[in-house]
């Protein structure tokens, strides 16, 4: 079986359907026309540049290459998990990024080193794609997690001050709050979980059978993957939630729901 | 007559806007004390009662219990004793039983068991029998909502009530209940107190001894006519 490259005709032929969204905008009067062309270019101009970089990072296969480009995609990984949702408080992005950080690199670590046992650990062609995924998943896990956990405590703020007041901990009056951002922010890793391969194929499998490699092979890949993207977005969420809490919740068992604020 | 309650140039300052919300402020309040506060909205009745329920964090000064500071790790020991009701009644999903019966699951007061003969002759002081105790928290009204909130608080035998505006909402059925409750709950024992925060002066009148009033942050007494 043969791998066909595609040419630049062959994108532009592609290219070319989004020309059914414009008709659709125009036949509809959604007036999408401008976002859709600024989408169809980020798409081209983002993907053609990440194809170059990565290009140049894996011929240049050296730590000290590879490891300044995970560094940089967990970084913006982070403050983009930051910059969702209504209500912030004041060192929501240091959360964000530490929680991305930590639990995607222990995840990335465990499947590196411990289940795929590539050598070096830095093998590119491993540890990018891996290191991607895993994040991508983790900063939806990440930003759902602080976004609920912002939106129970305002919505809550009666309820535990209540609790507070009959005598409670900080971390009783905020147990029910930290519960449901938990659970919100597993909740899309847990509904890919059982939905994969029946509804959707995931873009890695699918890529790996394009590229000409056996779909039991790819399946195993993927099982793996899977794993590794359900323990980060879960250690990521919790711990998104619970940075949130520290800072929202003193020591002396007070609700400091000033620092809550709306976002501008 | 002791002091069991005492602030030492208490003050709060807005975190946010940095406005002065409660000037330097010394109170005492003793034992078997009665005191109301009234003055407008926003006058820093409610700041100075939430400050006394370690609720808010003041600025600087001092709140002393029995004389002493109250460590962080005391907070919640503390509030178990001087209890804060607010205007607003949060009750739980579920029955009026399983809301009186929620402070017990909190680890201060594990110790203690929910009483249903203490629950059933409070319910008796606010006209209730008690199959009202199965009714559904959602279905209660704001002023049977505000009963079960001042219950649920009572039935722990708290020695101070910190009581910010409780019948502000209310009709005057429910007022006259929720003032019957807390005059059964202080002529229960000689040591209690209790402030109450209000902007009617008729019921500030009637329910308490000492007449306090805050304006612009100041506390101070009310001249007696």
């Amino acid at each position: 079986m043969n791998y066909q490259n595609l040419t630049a005709l062959d994108m532009g032929i592609a290219a070319s359907l989004i020309l059914i969204n414009g008709a659709l905008s125009l036949l509809l009067r959604l007036g999408l026309g401008r976002q859709l062309l600024w989408a169809a270019v980020r798409t081209v101009v983002q993907l053609l540049a990440i194809g170059y970089l990565l290009g140049w990072v894996f011929e240049f296969a050296y730590w000290y290459v590879v490891l300044p480009m995970m560094c940089a995609m967990t970084l913006i990984a982070g403050l983009s998990a930051a910059g969702r949702g209504r209500r912030t408080y004041r060192g929501q992005r240091v959360d964000s990024i530490l929680s991305v950080w930590g639990s995607s690199w222990l995840v990335t670590a465990v499947g590196l080193f411990a289940v795929i046992r590539i050598h070096p650990w830095y093998e590119p062609q491993y540890a990018i794609p891996i290191l991607g995924m895993i994040l991508g998943n983790t900063l939806t896990g990440v930003s759902l997690g602080i976004e609920r956990m912002t939106q129970e405590l305002t919505s809550g703020r009666n309820t535990i001050e209540m609790i507070l007041a009959l005598g409670g901990s900080r971390w009783e009056a905020a147990q029910e709050a930290i519960r449901q951002a938990v659970r919100a922010g597993m909740i899309p890793t847990l509904n890919q979980m059982t939905v994969v391969g029946i509804v959707s194929l995931p873009g890695m499998m699918t890529g790996q059978v394009l590229a000409g490699e056996s779909p039991v092979d790819a399946v195993r890949y993927q099982i793996v993957i899977m794993f590794l993207i359900a323990a980060s977005s879960a250690l990521g969420t919790v711990g998104a939630v619970l940075l949130t809490y520290r800072r929202l919740f003193s020591k002396s068992h007070r609700f400091l729901r000033f620092r809550l604020e709306e976002r501008a | 007559m002791s002091a069991l309650i005492e602030t030492r140039a208490l003050t709060r300052v807005d975190e946010r806007r940095q406005v002065a919300l409660l000037e330097p402020t010394d109170f005492t309040l003793n034992s078997a004390d009665r005191v109301s506060i009234t003055g407008s909205s926003g006058s820093g009745k409610s700041v100075f009662l939430r400050a006394l329920a370690l609720l808010d964090a003041p600025t600087s000064g001092q709140i002393l219990w029995n004389g002493q500071p109250v460590a962080n790790a005391d907070i919640p020991h503390y509030r178990s004793h001087i209890s804060y009701l607010s205007q607003r009644p949060a009750l739980l999903d579920g029955t009026v039983q399983d809301n009186l019966r929620f402070p017990f699951s909190l680890k201060t007061l594990r110790k203690r068991r929910f009483d249903l003969q203490a629950v059933t002759t409070l319910l008796g002081h606010a006209g209730k029998t008690a199959d009202f105790l199965h009714k559904n928290a959602g279905d209660l009204s704001g002023g049977e909502a505000q009963v079960v909130a001042l219950i649920r608080t009572l039935q722990l035998n708290p020695e101070v009530l910190l009581l910010d505006e409780p019948t502000a909402a209310l009709d005057p059925t429910s007022s006259r209940d929720v003032e019957a409750l807390i005059d059964a709950w202080f002529a229960g024992d000689n040591s209690r107190a209790f402030i109450w925060v209000s902007h009617d002066l008729d019921q500030a009148q009637r329910m308490s001894a000492i007449h306090l009033q805050m304006s612009a942050g100041v506390l101070s007494a009310v001249a007696q006519p």
